[in-house]
């Protein structure tokens, strides 16, 4: 049965096929500007799944549309196809291949994900305090510097952020950092950066949250240490007694983060 | 007027459910006085007297309509009526507005009831559009779209995606097996009626002060226990959803194992039953779960229980993992039946046996068991303890693997056939295989923790979910409709006005959700009425292409409407297809057939010299039997 069918010129067709794809979608910087460690290694994994992605549709089309080509019915033909009920080589060829591709996918993306959280020496914290409709900022040293709706931090350092949620639900999302984690009343949940770019970002919330969560941001300006030290020094306020109430009262979700065997 | 009374029907139904609201706030009333609070409570969260009557009402109606009517009388003891058949069929369109335990006509009743809520939700879709065609507000205010949006979602998935294919199999799957009808076809007609119910629950929402529920159809905790009333309308709607799925999958359940016809073992069974026993299996253990959440944020909202408030104890996070435990089968819920509709479909119009049967049959359950380890997926960046991720994340991915196996066996059955596409049905089936698949890889790569952090509640996520569930669910229903049609009305469909719906469909799908992957990823949040410039173009386009999907849908409706009473009459089997619900009459006889068929082998064995599915009443004798190889044996 397989070998009358053209398998060279169909793999082919697939091989060029993805290539076209790949080529074309590869080089579009579709996550926009990356602006941490993190973002090149998820925009690789990205374009690593895109290239495979590519061969996986490329493979369904030109199958879809080589069958539909050669085995369209003639007008008034009214037979029957063949009667093949199957074939167990190819049933358990497509059956293995594609594990073995999400497999290699799964084991990819947990060692990204183990890079892009694995803790630096040293990281500065700063708890994000989020509530209907805001952000505000806690800076450690001086009793916790105080910064309503602008997110200043320092170039190439990572940062654990501290999130706590005062109402409901908000999610804290920097496009150009890659990285997004839930705030949740009640917990503490923990999102690791390192910015490696200056500039002026935009801090999103991506947690519905009531009517007005689409205009729910914040200035996020990363820059040069000193510069940024001059600007925590600067802070007038501290942070209000009912937010350190918050942190105290928060569990931690991970004790113990995955990876840091304990330390 | 005393006799109409007492006959079950629409009367006794408005009766009943006035007595019911009336008890309803009389409970209330008497047992807030007798505890010494206020009468009336009208705190957002609250309105005791509006939402023990949403309870009372719909039971009300059901009872006085002639839902409980025989199970009362056999309970309490009083002689039952016995049934005569004599409502079954229907001779006009008034008998579709019966209490009916036909499972044909309650087939039609779930369909049309059904597609009107998709055009209701349809409707809202494009107000949503037309208020995200530009930046900035359009036609309504923030608080209004986030009622829009959940809305929406609400409808199309708890009382049309979900529920239409009850409606098809409800109307098909007897057939196909060769029953007479459904195991319990009382409880059938209850599982009907309670859907409108749910429906009306969620649009009546839009009454309540404060507006439709606006929490998005997955309705967080703690922002749905602080809602306005019309979140309790959600929650109660989605019980009346909830109970007629699990009442319809007990009822396929029970009439699949017990009822096939002789000789159809379960591997001769259509992959359509396959699937509806998958599928059914899957919402007899899964469905309770988001009853129980939702019941569980309706009494945080009226009872003060503290479920989910940190403060009280609750535990926030833990409404996300209920949620998904049965959100998560959830969409296997929305896609399995479709599988199956699109195996019967693609088998009959190539002209080809099912490639490798029995592995498709297994790929179903496969999905089945895989579908509970992965609902965290949703929740790769909730905050929950992280070491969850991964095991989800490879649970997720291995999904892929038999959704991949069923891709290839169809595209396996197409070599080697004779392909006929004149049939709009094989259309949208071919179209379903393209679509799914970019479904199916966007599904891959949000199952990949990384790429998840930085897509996740993006519109990714709205392209993704419309390539599963409209490009994926919405498309094998559309061919469930015209494969059936035929069967179902007894009359064909205009195929011309079929191929400019397919068409249509096609490119309004393509175009409206495949730009919605890059504005998502290149930062635009979901859920949200306004949006950064940067996006106004592409929203633009989005927008003109979702109105064109919209329009379009008209010339769906008036080809259904007007081939339903106009079309040519159909034959039996105008597909030629081998299942036993094309070897009757269209539409079928009333109790299905004289004499139950006997089955002598696979359902797919076109092309095999011989080869019989079922031997039919009546033609026993002069046929000879040859026992056809086991379909899928390879």
């Amino acid at each position: 049965m397989m070998g009358r069918l053209p398998i060279a010129k169909m793999l082919a067709a697939t091989v060029v096929l993805t290539v076209v794809i790949s080529v074309i979608m590869v080089p579009i910087n579709w996550n926009g500007e990356g602006a941490s460690t993190a973002a090149a290694k998820i925009d690789t994994l990205l374009d690593v799944m895109i290239v495979l992605s590519a061969f996986v549709f490329s493979l369904v089309m030109v199958m879809l549309f080589y069958a539909l080509w050669k085995f369209k019915a003639k007008p008034g033909d009214e037979s029957d196809g063949e009667p093949i009920h199957g074939n167990t080589r190819l049933e358990v060829a497509w059956t293995v291949i594609p594990t073995i591709i999400v497999l290699f996918g799964a084991g990819y993306s947990w060692a990204v994900l183990d890079e892009i959280e694995n803790p630096a020496q040293n990281p500065l914290t700063v708890d994000v305090f989020s509530q209907q409709f805001a952000w505000s900022f806690g800076y450690p040293g001086k009793g916790l510097a105080y910064s309503e709706g602008e997110l200043h931090v320092p170039l190439d350092r990572q940062v654990q952020f501290k999130m706590h949620a005062l109402d409901v639900i908000h999610s804290f999302w920097v496009p150009e950092w890659r990285i997004k984690k839930d705030n949740v009343p009640g917990i503490t949940t923990t999102a690791t950066v390192t910015p490696n770019k200056p500039g002026t970002y935009q801090l999103i919330c991506t947690e519905l949250c009531g009517f007005g969560h689409a205009s729910m941001r914040a200035k996020v300006v990363v820059e040069p240490p000193a510069k940024f030290r001059k600007w925590v020094g600067g802070l007038k306020e501290k942070v209000p007694p009912p937010y350190l109430e918050t942190i105290r009262q928060d569990t931690e979700t991970d004790p113990i983060p995955v990876g840091a065997g304990g330390a | 007027m005393v006799a109409a009374i007492k006959q079950p029907g629409w009367i006794r139904g408005a009766l009943g459910a006035l007595l019911a609201a009336a008890f309803g706030v009389a409970l209330v009333v008497a047992l807030r006085d007798i505890s010494g609070l206020p009468i009336w409570q009208t705190e957002q969260t609250g309105y005791p007297h509006v939402v023990v009557p949403l309870i009372t009402t719909p039971l009300g109606f059901l009872a006085g309509f002639g839902a409980f009517d025989y199970w009362l009388r056999w309970a309490v003891g009083a002689p039952t009526i016995p049934d005569d058949h004599s409502q079954h069929g229907a001779k006009s369109w008034r008998d579709y507005f019966k209490f009916n335990t036909d499972h044909k006509v309650i087939g039609i009743q779930y369909i049309v009831t059904t597609f009107f809520f998709f055009f209701v939700g349809g409707l809202l879709a494009m107000l949503i559009r037309a208020e995200l065609a530009q930046p900035g507000a359009q036609i309504v205010d923030a608080a209004t779209f986030n009622g829009l949006f959940s809305t929406h979602a609400v409808l199309m998935i708890f009382v049309f995606v979900i529920p239409v294919f009850a409606g098809l199999a409800n109307y098909v799957l007897p057939l196909m097996i060769g029953a007479p009808d459904m195991a319990f076809p009382r409880l059938n007609a209850l599982s009907f009626w309670m859907l409108p119910l749910a429906g009306l629950l969620f649009i009546g929402s839009y009454l309540a002060p404060g507006g439709a529920f606006d929490a998005g159809w997955t309705g967080y905790a703690p922002l749905s226990t602080g809602a306005p009333l019309g979140q309790s309308f959600f929650n109660l709607g989605v019980q009346f959803a909830g109970a007629s799925s699990i009442a319809t999958a007990l009822n396929f359940l029970v009439t699949i194992i017990t009822m096939r016809a002789p000789g159809m073992t379960f591997w001769r069974m259509p992959l359509l039953v396959w699937a509806n026993l998958s599928t059914s299996l899957l919402v007899v253990a899964a469905t309770p779960f988001i009853a129980g959440a939702q019941f569980m944020v309706f009494f945080d909202r009226i009872l003060g229980t503290q479920f989910f408030q940190f403060a009280g104890g609750g535990d926030v996070i833990s409404y996300q993992h209920i949620f998904w435990f049965y959100s998560h089968p959830a969409v296997y819920i929305m896609m399995l039946p479709g599988f199956g509709i699109i195996s019967e479909v693609i088998s009959t119009h190539a002209r080809k046996p099912i490639f490798g049967y029995r592995l498709m049959a297994l790929a179903l359950i496969g999905i089945v068991v895989l579908s509970y380890s992965v609902w965290a997926h949703h929740m790769f960046v909730a905050g929950m303890f992280s070491w969850l991720r991964v095991p989800m994340m490879i649970t997720t991915l291995l999904i892929a693997v038999p959704t991949g196996i069923k891709i290839f066996s169809w595209l396996g059955t197409l070599f080697f056939g004779k392909i006929h596409t004149y049939s709009t049905a094989m259309l949208f089936s071919l179209a379903f295989i393209v679509t799914f698949t970019i479904g199916g890889i966007s599904g891959v790569m949000l199952g990949m923790v990384p790429i998840d952090i930085h897509v996740s509640d993006t519109y990714f996520i709205v392209a993704h979910i419309h390539f599963v569930l409209f490009g994926g669910s919405v498309f094998t229903i559309f061919a469930g409709v015209y494969h059936w049609f035929p069967k179902m009305t007894g009359r064909m469909y205009d195929e011309k006005l079929g191929r400019v719906h397919f068409w249509g469909t096609v490119v309004g799908t393509w175009g409206t959700f495949i730009p919605m992957h890059w504005v998502g990823m290149d930062g635009m949040p979901r859920r949200v009425a306004d949006y950064a410039t940067q996006f106004g173009n592409w929203n633009l386009l989005i927008s003109v292409f979702a109105f064109m999907l919209g329009a379009v849908q008209l010339v769906f409706l008036y080809n259904m409407i007007v081939s339903w009473k106009y079309g040519p009459r159909a034959e039996g089997n105008p597909w030629r297809a081998n299942s036993i619900e094309w070897q009757v009459s269209s539409p079928p006889p009333i109790f299905n057939f004289d004499e139950i068929p006997r089955v002598v082998g696979g359902p797919y064995e076109f092309g095999v010299p011989g080869a019989r599915h079922a031997i039919m009443a009546g033609e026993g004798a002069e046929v000879e039997q040859p026992e056809p190889a086991v379909a899928g044996s390879t």
